[in-house]
Parts: structure tokens; C-alpha cells; sequence
């Protein structure tokens, strides 16, 4: 009885699966290696070919820098060159490069109007073969991330949006709704404490806040390390935030 | 003078022959420099100038004044001296450089008449005799002659005098007939009817791009710089340029490039000539792919960057420098620069984001070497939690001597919210010669 069941409910997948992604879309993901956070997406991990969108929290909204190494350490552990396009040029790449992306991998496009990063980000997506493409970005209209994603989705490229604004205020904006498949908030927390006087490693507060056919979901996760990889904290492997909130999932 | 005269004057006078067929292949291998260089439209002016149409092109070496001042430079450092002007019409630009004093001049738009009004009637590119005529009639300056009714002077000089002053005053075409070299990879393609759509033109481009690169593969040439040149049926002529980064002969790169500014081709009447030149080639060699099974294969992103760079968008990566001072730590390169994967250290914290100028902030610490309890940025106040550091940074005294002394002792702080921060200290807080001691913020961790 289950076992046919099972069967039934899989062919529907694959039908709907099918009937969503036009031609022959690019499968697959890339698991965080956090059995708990991978859970929670579907696919087991942030997809290929799709956008993401990253914010930072509380006073990183102006900066975005943890949101920004954030992005940084998925694009490390995707596989061949990255397209970084800004507008800004204040990345120090040392502390890219402390998590894992190597300057020869990494090419920057400065562009001085806003609107050219999200067409450079679209020219680079649409190129094929990169690992994943960021893009630091103050607005992102529905119009634009649904190109985006579409592009994302034909060549199977990782879209990257670093959402960065100029004026605290201007972070109302990340209530509007757009075409990312997930969207993140990564605020700065205390850093785990030490046994000596100094600073420990870095902690996030990750919040997903909308994952396309997922659940919503917030860890505390201890920051990159070398190889880009993320992990629970140790104080909350508890279990403690667990409990994901389901807001607006879909 | 006459030489005789000349030897008089001055004792030990050299004399040489002049070689005008000299000058000439001199002046010839002179536009062809300028045409690789500055713009696609170049031409030999006279016996002793070169025209360029620069329009759509200065923007490449920073604006006009940049670029003329660059060029007198560049002629200057072989011991040269040279004279440039940029106006709206060869004819006036043509009088105007042969007129000044100075080593530059720009005339700005619809300015020509106040320039020119006052310069003799001899630079308006008329034969010696009819400007001798003229003369004997009065007049001197162009102003007075194009003051003066047409028809008479048409009468007896014929139409020359009036056409140079229309041109002159940009009343009427001037075509530049560009120079090429024998060597120089072009392809063409004229029309029987004009054509002007979009659609039309991609078309044909791509076609010729496909004969452009066939001939540059018999040659063993890869284009480095390609111009497209437009010739319409008014007889004006437009040129879109577009540059690789590595030597190309791939069709579907260089069509991409040009197909993405089809827009900026104004057809105007109608298009009649098509002709697309490799003005810049170098020698690209044919390679053998590794064909293995396990190996994978990296694509090349080098059209990439190129649509990037003729976007006019800045492409580049990061490469190490050694230096200690944070700010130098990192220099940009090329973006299809061979890099060594040297690194940056590692096991020190860098912030993710670093400020271009230093922000002064209050803080009080202990002085000398301990972090401060509590900061105050941008008229916020933050209690230091935890800190580490110091890192100390000494000046590079071989780069400038007011280094020589110079200190910065580097802190990371951590405030009650999490918040890190970058900070430092000018001054190693004992000596204050090191520094005057005042606190900076210079970036921001994650």
C-alpha cells in the first residue's frame, strides 16, 4: 500500500517537475555540509541554477560584510571562476581569500550605475560555466530577479545577490517580494568566548526567510572557516532553534 | 632664406637636403601609429599634419584634453615637437594648429567663427596661386574673405574658395578617406540598396565577421583590435571599435561584441558600405586540445571580459602585493593576467569590507599597548567587549621618507551587539614621533 503510494506520489514529482522547468534544467545542489541546515531546503542544499539572495541584519544592512562573506564562502565551494559585479569597490580580498576563494578565480566588474550590475550579472549568467556569479545590489524589482533566476535556470549558474543599501531606511526594501529561490539574513552575533582574553570565531545569526517550496528556518552557525564551510554553533546544538517558522514558505 | 644667406648668418651651418618622399613614408608610418592608437578614422593632412576623427574615441585616453596633451607629451619625450588641435571641422582644426603659439588648443562647439575670423587666408587649404590673387585683392584674414559676397570671387576663382570656407565652417561634408596598409585584415561589403534595420545590419555583420576571421586564419592573425566602419549614403562615415583581451579569431566572440552596440549606429538615410578592419592583429597559433577523459575542462572566459571591457565597465582581479600596510596589501590586475596563487597571510584577521580613507573616532584606552574600553563612530558609542591586537604596521620608509618613523598598531574590537571592527592607532603610544596618536576606524568583519 505505502510502497505504491510512494511510487504514485514520486511519478507526480517528476511530472510536475517536468511541466516547472522548461527543457532540460540543470539539476542538483550544494549542501552546506549542516545536516540540520540542508535538511530544511529542498533539494538538500542551495540550488544550481537559481538566485539567492542575501541581506544583512541589524546596523550590517549598510555594510552587508557578513552577508557579503557569506556569499562568498557558497561561491568557494562551487567549482570554476566567479563573476563578482558592484558598484562599490570596498571588498579587501584577504578576507575573501581567508575563506577560501582564490584572487585568480575571482574577476570584479565595477560599473558606476546600479542598473549595469544586474545586466552584467545577467551577461555573466547567461556566459554558462562559471561556478556562481554575486552581484552586490541596493534594489532588486521583481522584474529584474525574474530575469535573473530565468538566466540562472537555462545555463544552471548560481546567482548570488548581495542586497546592500546606502541608508538604514533604505532595508524596508527587503520586504518586498522578488523571484529568489531563497532569501537569507545573516546578522553578526557575539563571537564564541575563549579561555583567554580575545576574539573567537565569528557567529551568524541565519535567518532563511522565504526557500521556494521549503520551510523557513533559523540557525545560529559559527562563520566560515577556510574551505567557505559554515557550522551549528556549539551553544546551540542543543536544539534550541530548532523550531522553524513557517511565515510565508512558498 | 636663401642657403647662402643662411651659411653667412650662422658659421658651421649644416645643410641637408630636404626629402619630402621621406616625409612622407615618415608621415605615412605616423598614421598608422595614430590609427592603432586613437581613433579608426585617419588620414595625412597636407605635407606636414596628420587628421583624426576622435569623435566617440577620446573618452578611451580620458577626455580630449588628456588625450592631446598625452600625444605632445609622447612627441616631446623623443625630442619632438608637435602642435594639436581639436575642432568641429578638419578645415578649422586644420587652420587653428598651424596658427598657435601654444602646443594645444580646443575649439569648443560652435565656436569655429570667433576662432577663425582673424587667421590669414593661406590656411585654407587653397592653391598658392589663388591665395596670392587674393591677396592682391585685399583681402587677409578668412574673416573678411567669407564676409565678403560669394558670387564674384566664384566668378573668377571658381567654386574652390567657397567650398573650403563651407567646409571650414562645417556648412558642408568633409570626408575623412581614412589610410590603411596593405597588411591590414579588412572586409567589405557594399550595398545596392541602402539598408538601415537592425535586423539587416546584425546580418551582414555577422557574415562579416565570418570572412574576417577566415582571413585571419589564413594569415595566422588574431584581431586584438577590430573596427567596424560604416559608410552611409549622406557620405558620413561611423566607426564602432571594439577591443579584445587576448588575440581572437572566434565568430561567435567577435559578432557578440559588435552585436551588442547595433543599437549605437545611427543608419540616418540608409547604410551603403559595410567594412570591418582588424586594425590591431596579433599572431595566434593554432593549439592542440588535450582530449582526456578524466580531465576537465576549463572554459575560457575571456569574451567575457571582453564584453565587459567594450561595455565600458572596469574589469579586474585581486592580486598580493607585499606590503604590510593594509590598503597596499592588494593591487588590481588584468583580468586575463597570468596570476601565481600567492597569499595574502592567513592567519591574521582582515576585515571584509575596508574603508578608503581611514574615519577618526574618539576612543578611550590605556595607553600604550591595551585595546579601547569604549569607542565612539559616527556619534555612536560603542563599549568594547572584546579585543585582540596589537598588530603593528610599520611605515615603508623606501616609499616616501615621512614613513620613516611612522606606526600604526591595528586592533579588533567586538561590541556588546557582536558588531567587529577593524580599528587603529596612528602611533605606537609611547613615542610621538610615531604618530599623533589619534584613533581610526579602517574597516569592518563579518
Amino acid at each position: 500500500m505505502t510502497a505504491a503510494r510512494d511510487l504514485v506520489i514520486s511519478d507526480l514529482r517528476e511530472r510536475i517537475a517536468a511541466l516547472e522547468g522548461e527543457g532540460n534544467r540543470k539539476v542538483g545542489s550544494l549542501p552546506f555540509g549542516v545536516p540540520r541546515i540542508d535538511a530544511v531546503l529542498p533539494g538538500n542544499g542551495l540550488a544550481f541554477g537559481a538566485l539567492h539572495e542575501f541581506a544583512g541584519g541589524g546596523s550590517g544592512t549598510v555594510d552587508g560584510s557578513a552577508a557579503a562573506l557569506f556569499a562568498a564562502g557558497v561561491a568557494a565551494r562551487t567549482r570554476g571562476p566567479i563573476v563578482w559585479c558592484l558598484t562599490r569597490p570596498d571588498l579587501f580580498f584577504p578576507a575573501l581569500a581567508q575563506v577560501g576563494l582564490k584572487a585568480s578565480q575571482v574577476t570584479f566588474v565595477e560599473s558606476d550605475k546600479e542598473d549595469d550590475v544586474a545586466a552584467n550579472m545577467e551577461e555573466a549568467l547567461s556566459y554558462g560555466g562559471l561556478g556562481a556569479v554575486v552581484g552586490e545590489m541596493v534594489r532588486l524589482p521583481m522584474v529584474t530577479s525574474r530575469r535573473l533566476q530565468l538566466v540562472a535556470e537555462r545555463t544552471g549558474t548560481m546567482a548570488l545577490v548581495v542586497r546592500r543599501w546606502r541608508r538604514q531606511t533604505e532595508a524596508n526594501d527587503f520586504g518586498q517580494p522578488t523571484a529568489a529561490t531563497t532569501r537569507w539574513r545573516v546578522s553578526v552575533m557575539p563571537s564564541e568566548d575563549l579561555p583567554v582574553p580575545g576574539i573567537g570565531r565569528a557567529r551568524w545569526f541565519l535567518e532563511l526567510l522565504r526557500s521556494r517550496a521549503g520551510e523557513c528556518a533559523e540557525f545560529c552557525v559559527g562563520a566560515c572557516d577556510d574551505q567557505g564551510r559554515i557550522d551549528i554553533s556549539a551553544r546551540f546544538a542543543d536544539g534550541q532553534d530548532k523550531a522553524g517558522r513557517s511565515r510565508y514558505s512558498g | 632664406m636663401p642657403a647662402a644667406k643662411a651659411q653667412a648668418v650662422f658659421r658651421g651651418l649644416m645643410l641637408i637636403d630636404a626629402d619630402p618622399v621621406a616625409d612622407s613614408v615618415a608621415l605615412d608610418r605616423l598614421g598608422l601609429w595614430a590609427l592603432g592608437h586613437y581613433s579608426p578614422i585617419v588620414a595625412v593632412d597636407g605635407t606636414d599634419g596628420i587628421v583624426l576623427d576622435t569623435e566617440g574615441a577620446d573618452h578611451l585616453q580620458g577626455g580630449e584634453l588628456p588625450m592631446i596633451t598625452g600625444i605632445v607629451n609622447l612627441f616631446r619625450a623623443k625630442k619632438l615637437t608637435a602642435k594639436v588641435a581639436i575642432a568641429d571641422t578638419w578645415g578649422a582644426a586644420h587652420a587653428c594648429v598651424r596658427a598657435i603659439k601654444r602646443d594645444t588648443v580646443i575649439v569648443p562647439r560652435g565656436e569655429i567663427v570667433r576662432a577663425v575670423e582673424k587667421l590669414p587666408i593661406s590656411l585654407l587649404r587653397l592653391p598658392e596661386k589663388v591665395v596670392q590673387d587674393l591677396r592682391v585683392l585685399g583681402f587677409q584674414t578668412v574673416g573678411e574673405l567669407s564676409n565678403t559676397p560669394r558670387a564674384p570671387i566664384a566668378l573668377r576663382f571658381g567654386p574652390e574658395v567657397g567650398r573650403r570656407l563651407d567646409q571650414m565652417f562645417g556648412r558642408m561634408s568633409d570626408p575623412i578617406d581614412p589610410i590603411r596598409t596593405a597588411d591590414l585584415v579588412a572586409v567589405s561589403r557594399s550595398f545596392q540598396e541602402p539598408i538601415g534595420a537592425a535586423e539587416t545590419i546584425n546580418k551582414y555583420v555577422g557574415r562579416l565577421v565570418v570572412q574576417l576571421v577566415a582571413e585571419l586564419e589564413k594569415r595566422g592573425l588574431g584581431a586584438r583590435r577590430t573596427d567596424l566602419i560604416i559608410h552611409k549614403v549622406d557620405n558620413t562615415v561611423q566607426a564602432i571599435r571594439a577591443g579584445t583581451a587576448k588575440p581572437a579569431r572566434d565568430v561567435a566572440w567577435l559578432t557578440k561584441l559588435f552585436r551588442d552596440r547595433t543599437e549605437k549606429i545611427e543608419p540616418g538615410f540608409g547604410i551603403e558600405k559595410l567594412e570591418l578592419i582588424a586594425v590591431s592583429a596579433e599572431p595566434l597559433v593554432q593549439e592542440q586540445k588535450a582530449s582526456s577523459l578524466v580531465e576537465e575542462e576549463t572554459k575560457d572566459f575571456t569574451p567575457l571580459v571582453d564584453i565587459f571591457a567594450n561595455r565600458g565597465q572596469r574589469v579586474y582581479r585581486f592580486a598580493p602585493f607585499p606590503s604590510d600596510i593594509p590598503e597596499r596589501s592588494v593591487q588590481r590586475v588584468s583580468a586575463v593576467a597570468e596570476q601565481s596563487d600567492v597569499w595574502w597571510v592567513r592567519h591574521w584577521r582582515r576585515p571584509v569590507r575596508l574603508f578608503d580613507r581611514p574615519e577618526q573616532i574618539q576612543a578611550i584606552a590605556m595607553m600604550p599597548d591595551y585595546p579601547p574600553a569604549t569607542i565612539t563612530w559616527r556619534g555612536k558609542r560603542h563599549r568594547v567587549r572584546k579585543a585582540d591586537g596589537p598588530e603593528r604596521v610599520f611605515g615603508e620608509w623606501w616609499r616616501t621618507p615621512n614613513e620613516l618613523e611612522a606606526v600604526r598598531d591595528y586592533f579588533v574590537i567586538e561590541n556588546d551587539g557582536g558588531e567587529r571592527f577593524w580599528i587603529f592607532r596612528a602611533g605606537d603610544g609611547i613615542d610621538p614621533e610615531t604618530g599623533s596618536h589619534k584613533w581610526f576606524m579602517h574597516g569592518i568583519f563579518a
